[in-house]
Formats: structure tokens, C-alpha cells, sequence
């Protein structure tokens, strides 16, 4: 049903890798039905690095709130936004017939959205009913059609050249600036209306970890802790560290598999991808897929007994000591 | 439920630290450990699961790659696998091979082999693309059960327990449906020796793509691989006295 929009799409693109301002991305926003959540931010200033016209697509339960904080950012196209019950819980199956009629009516040369569980979720099922390849996680953008990203948990940077006509990217929060939400005036419009709900699935429940400390991704100090933590108890003298220095809390999957903190919390490879102005790292040794996680932060410093510890030959500042010993002397003294 | 099917890759052994050529077109994989994707181990350890809890009666695990996916096809088989199919891909054509194409002989076989599940790794470590479940339930228009910590049987549905990014959410899906596995769905079985020496009996039917009818043009041309920036050494402080010196140079605490 989209072969004949697709080939106008292949057919055009020749023209448009020169002429940015025939460029079209629909950023899909992420949010929990009252607040946009900030990877959104950088996804739009990711969408603006393409060129061209930016549409955003909100859509879930309730998006009144949602959509007008959207509407403050800066030189948007339009905003569409579908409010339907079939969006409870963001269900993929749901959602993507959604954005394949958004896309059939508006022909965007790109679908773009930050790299959190959801879009990793949605946008590879989107890319397919498209017969499009996505290109997952980029840290930039050196044209309409080439896009850099990571490949072997860090440790190699792939420039690629897509060849689809539509480009379907989850873009990578840290890489790119967000964009503030001041000055746009934007008006909504409504997305296409259509009967969304597949049966397919059904949200049931969520469990999510709460506290009162900044989120993880979008943190300025980040403070994680390791195997070397020895329990979940032990974690207190992180919290109470992360305390004094208004820092979120990460762990290293070490410490995940232990049960001393929940997932949510892994930092790493397959984890959550952080770049904050400090990282400090605790009783974490530093493996590759640790290191994947956390190596683009501003400031690293490590506090480990084990001199050989990896960590060390990343981090700036190294203290090699018995954190137990120095992570309360750190946060009595701060 | 009669079938699942799995699906493994060969990849740089997790532990390696990889080198990238010096004509910056890849990364070096001759004479490198290879290794089943640590997620596809989780994959498979969860088939064998239905299978011994009697909810599967059969798996098989697929491989899509050169002659050597034979090798991690024979260690899924030592791990409980009934049957492989190694999906023969190389030289050129495998360095482009994206997920989509995966997903297209992925979601191929499920229809031939009348499969109820599948279930894969979440991500690959080496492209690390994530995308391969989630583009092969969209193919079947089947539903999907990603990042999967905890899946469940309740009569024609599954109910699967994910991970997501403020903690878990479940989820109820109908079968047939893919899954990825996530790290924390279950700890992977080693294959026995006399496992070892069955497996080596089990059949492994080889195809190409073509004899699936799918296209596996490239969709992406690799334009360079490099090395990330390295981080300037840093320096051992004597205490923490000197580390608040420090953070405090930086204008990181006040």
C-alpha cells in the first residue's frame, strides 16, 4: 500500500541530498500522558541537524499537556496528536498503524525519535512495515542520508550511507543538544483518525522504581556502584553521596545480576547510555560493556581498591582506595 | 504450542577487545574468538525451558551468516536445540547484512515451519542494532514481547514482564509472537560433554536466502569504521582530599 509512495519518495531523494530544505522528519515525542519526556528534546534538535520541515506526533491516552509543551519548541512545521484509548501503555502493535497513516499522508523523508526502551521498541516495527532498514542509536548526523552511530559497545564508530528512502532513526539523547522549549508557537493539528486498536496486545501493569533523585540520562553528576558494593544495603553511601551532589544513581550490570538494584538503574551497553558532567564510578571494575555506557562523560572519576582496574585507564581522577573507607569520607567532607 | 524458533549469531566473543583495520572499512574477525551472541544464549535457554515444561514440543534455532554459524548452530543443538537451519550468507553480502533481512528470512521460515514463537536476543553485540524481533513481528504482523525479563503462558497468550526505562511493565500478548530476551530472563545453561557429542548428530538443513525468496541487496554502504576518540590519562590522587581539589577545579561541586 505505500510501494507507490515510496518509489516518488527513491525517486526524489537523489535531488533532496543536496537541498536540505526538501527534507521532512516526524519526530515521535515520548512522554507518560502529562509530562514530555526530555529525550524528545534531543530527538528535535537531532530532527533539526537533517533540515527541513520538523512534525511531531503526539500520541497516547491524554496529550493536551503534552502537546502544549511541544508547542513551545522553536520552528516546528505542525504538531499532530492522537488521542485514543488503543494508545494505553504505548503498545507498538497500536501505535504503528498510526504512524504508517501519518507517514501515507504526509510523505516524511525521515521518522525520527530518541533511543529510549519505547522507540527502541517501536520504530525498528514501524522501519519494517516500510521495507526500510532503521539505523539505531546515532550520535550524528553528516547529511540527510549519512549518520554515525556505534558499533561493538563503543568501541568502534560506523559512518553509514542509507540507502532507504525513508530514514527511520532512534537517535542517542546524549549526543545531541536539546532544544528549549521556548519561543514556538506552534499550533496541533489532529493526527488521522483510523481504528487503531489491533487486539494483538494489551497493557497490563507498570512497576517503576521511584525516588526524588535527577533521571539517570538526562543527569549532570552521576554516581554508580558496582560488584565491590557487596550488597544493595551498601548503596545507601551512594545515595547519600548522590545526596550532596544533586547526582542520579547507576549501577554496572555486576550489580544489577546481584539484586542489589533494580535494571533500571544498569548503565552500560545494554543498559542506559549516560554522558554526564561527572561520572563517579564505585567498586565497578570497568568491563567494555560497562565502559560502552558512561566512556563520554565530561569528568571521570573512579574510586576502586584494585589499582589494575580498568576503570582507571578512563578515568581522569583515580583514587584508589577501600570505598568504604573513601566514599563517606568523600561525602562528609563535601 | 508446537514450535519455536530461535535465532543465534556468531559474533566477536563478548570479552575481546576489538581492533578496527587500518583502512578503516571494519573491524577485524579473522582469527578472532567468536562466540554465540550472549543474548541468543538467553534466547535458546528459554525455549529449552517451554520445551521441558512440555509448553513447547519442538525448537529450532537458526543461523543467518558464513560456514562457520554452523559452529554456534552445533552449541545451540548442545543446548537443547532439536534442529538447526544455517542460512548460508557471506563475503560482501553478509558485511551489509542488516536486520531487516534477517527479519525477512526470520519471519520466511516461521510461516514453512508453522512456528508459534519465536524468540531471539535483544540485540546483537556486535551491531548492537536491537531491531531484529521487532522487525520480524511486524513482517508476520504477529505482536511482540520485547526486552523480555519474565515470559509466562496463560492459554493462547503470553504474559511478559519487560524492561523498561523507569523499571518493568507487563504486557499480555496473543501467540504467535516474537520475543527478545533481556539479560535477566534466565541464566543459561552450559552445554555437557555427552550434549556436546548428541548434538553432532542432530540435523542442520543449509538454505540460501534465495531459496527463501529473500532479497538481501544491501540497504546501507559502510562508509568508515574508526576508532572512537581515546580519553586523555588521567592521574592516581593520594586521597580525598586531593579528589575535592579536583572537583573542585572543574566546578563540579562548589
Amino acid at each position: 500500500m505505500f510501494s507507490s509512495s515510496m518509489r516518488h519518495a527513491s525517486k526524489s531523494s537523489k535531488f533532496c541530498n543536496h537541498l536540505k530544505r526538501f527534507q521532512s522528519t516526524l519526530v515521535i515525542a515520548e512522554h507518560n500522558n502529562e509530562k514530555l519526556l526530555p529525550i524528545t528534546q534531543n530527538a528535535i534538535s537531532a530532527a533539526a541537524k537533517v533540515g527541513g520541515d520538523i512534525s511531531v506526533l503526539v500520541v497516547g491516552t491524554k496529550c493536551g499537556s503534552v502537546a502544549e509543551q511541544v508547542s513551545k519548541a522553536p520552528g516546528l512545521a505542525r504538531i499532530l496528536v492522537a488521542e485514543n484509548e488503543a494508545f494505553h501503555g504505548f503498545l507498538p502493535e497500536n501505535v504503528t498503524p498510526l504512524v504508517l497513516a501519518t507517514q501515507k499522508q504526509f510523505n516524511f523523508t525521515h521518522i525520527l525519535a530518541g533511543a529510549s526502551a519505547l522507540s527502541k521498541s517501536l520504530l525498528p516495527r514501524i522501519a519494517a512495515k516500510l521495507d526500510v532498514s532503521p539505523v539505531s542509536d546515532i550520535i550524528g548526523i553528516k547529511s540527510p542520508d549519512t549518520f554515525v552511530r556505534t558499533i561493538y559497545a563503543g568501541n568502534a564508530i560506523l559512518t553509514l550511507k542509507s540507502k532507504d528512502p525513508v530514514k527511520v532513526l532512534t537517535v542517542r539523547g546524549t549526543s545531541f543538544e536539546p532544544v528549549l522549549l521556548e519561543g514556538g508557537t506552534t499550533k496541533t493539528e489532529m493526527a488521522p483518525a483510523g481504528e487503531y486498536k489491533t487486539g494483538l496486545s494489551q497493557f497490563l501493569s507498570q512497576e517503576l522504581s521511584k525516588n526524588d533523585r535527577p533521571e539517570l540520562t538526562g543527569a549532570k553528576v552521576v554516581v554508580s556502584g558496582g560488584r565491590g558494593m557487596k550488597s544493595g544495603d551498601n548503596f545507601k553511601l551512594l545515595y547519600d553521596l548522590a545526596d550532596k551532589l544533586n547526582a542520579a544513581v547507576g549501577a554496572s550490570r555486576a550489580a544489577v545480576d546481584a539484586g542489589f538494584v533494580p535494571n533500571d538503574l544498569q548503565v552500560g551497553q545494554t543498559g542506559k547510555i549516560v554522558a554526564p558532567e561527572l561520572y563517579i564510578a564505585v567498586g565497578i571494575s570497568g568491563a567494555i560493556q560497562h565502559l560502552a555506557g558512561m566512556k563520554d562523560s565530561k569528568t571521570i572519576v573512579a574510586i576502586n581498591k584494585d589499582p589494575e582496574a580498568p576503570i582507571f585507564q578512563v578515568a581522569d581522577y583515580g583514587l584508589v582506595q577501600d570505598l568504604f573507607k573513601a566514599v563517606p569520607e568523600l561525602t562528609g567532607k563535601l | 504450542m508446537a514450535r519455536v524458533l530461535v535465532g543465534v549469531k556468531r559474533v566477536i566473543d563478548y570479552a575481546v577487545k576489538i581492533r578496527v583495520k587500518p583502512d578503516k572499512t571494519a573491524v577485524v574477525t579473522d582469527g578472532v574468538k567468536h562466540s554465540m551472541n550472549p543474548f541468543d544464549e538467553i534466547a535458546i535457554e528459554e525455549a529449552v525451558r517451554l520445551k521441558e515444561k512440555k509448553i513447547a514440543q519442538e525448537i529450532v534455532a537458526v543461523s543467518c551468516g558464513p560456514a562457520q554459524s554452523q559452529e554456534t548452530l552445533r552449541t545451540a543443538l548442545a543446548m537443547g536445540v532439536d534442529r538447526g537451519i544455517h542460512v548460508e550468507i557471506s563475503g560482501p553480502e553478509y558485511d551489509t547484512l542488516q536486520p531487516i533481512h534477517v527479519s525477512k528470512i526470520l519471519a520466511k521460515l516461521a510461516q514453512e515451519e508453522k512456528t508459534d514463537l519465536i524468540i531471539v536476543g535483544k540485540q546483537a553485540i556486535d551491531d548492537d542494532s536491537n531491531q531484529t524481533a521487532q522487525m520480524t513481528a511486524a513482517l508476520l504482523g504477529w505482536p511482540q514481547g520485547t526486552f523480555a525479563s519474565k515470559i509466562e503462558k496463560q492459554n493462547d497468550e503470553l504474559q511478559v514482564t519487560r524492561e523498561i526505562d523507569g523499571g518493568l511493565e507487563t504486557i499480555k500478548i496473543k501467540l504467535p509472537a516474537v520475543i527478545s530476551a533481556d539479560l535477566r530472563l534466565n541464566e543459561p545453561r552450559y552445554a555437557t560433554l555427552p550434549n556436546i557429542m548428541k548434538a553432532k548428530k542432530k540435523p542442520i538443513k543449509k538454505v540460501s536466502p534465495k531459496d527463501l525468496g529473500v532479497d538481501t541487496a544491501a540497504r546501507i554502504e559502510v562508509l568508515s569504521v574508526e576508532d572512537p576518540p581515546t580519553r586523555q590519562a588521567g592521574v592516581i590522587l593520594p586521597d580525598v582530599d586531593q579528589l575535592i581539589i579536583k572537583l573542585k577545579e572543574g566546578g563540579h561541586v562548589p
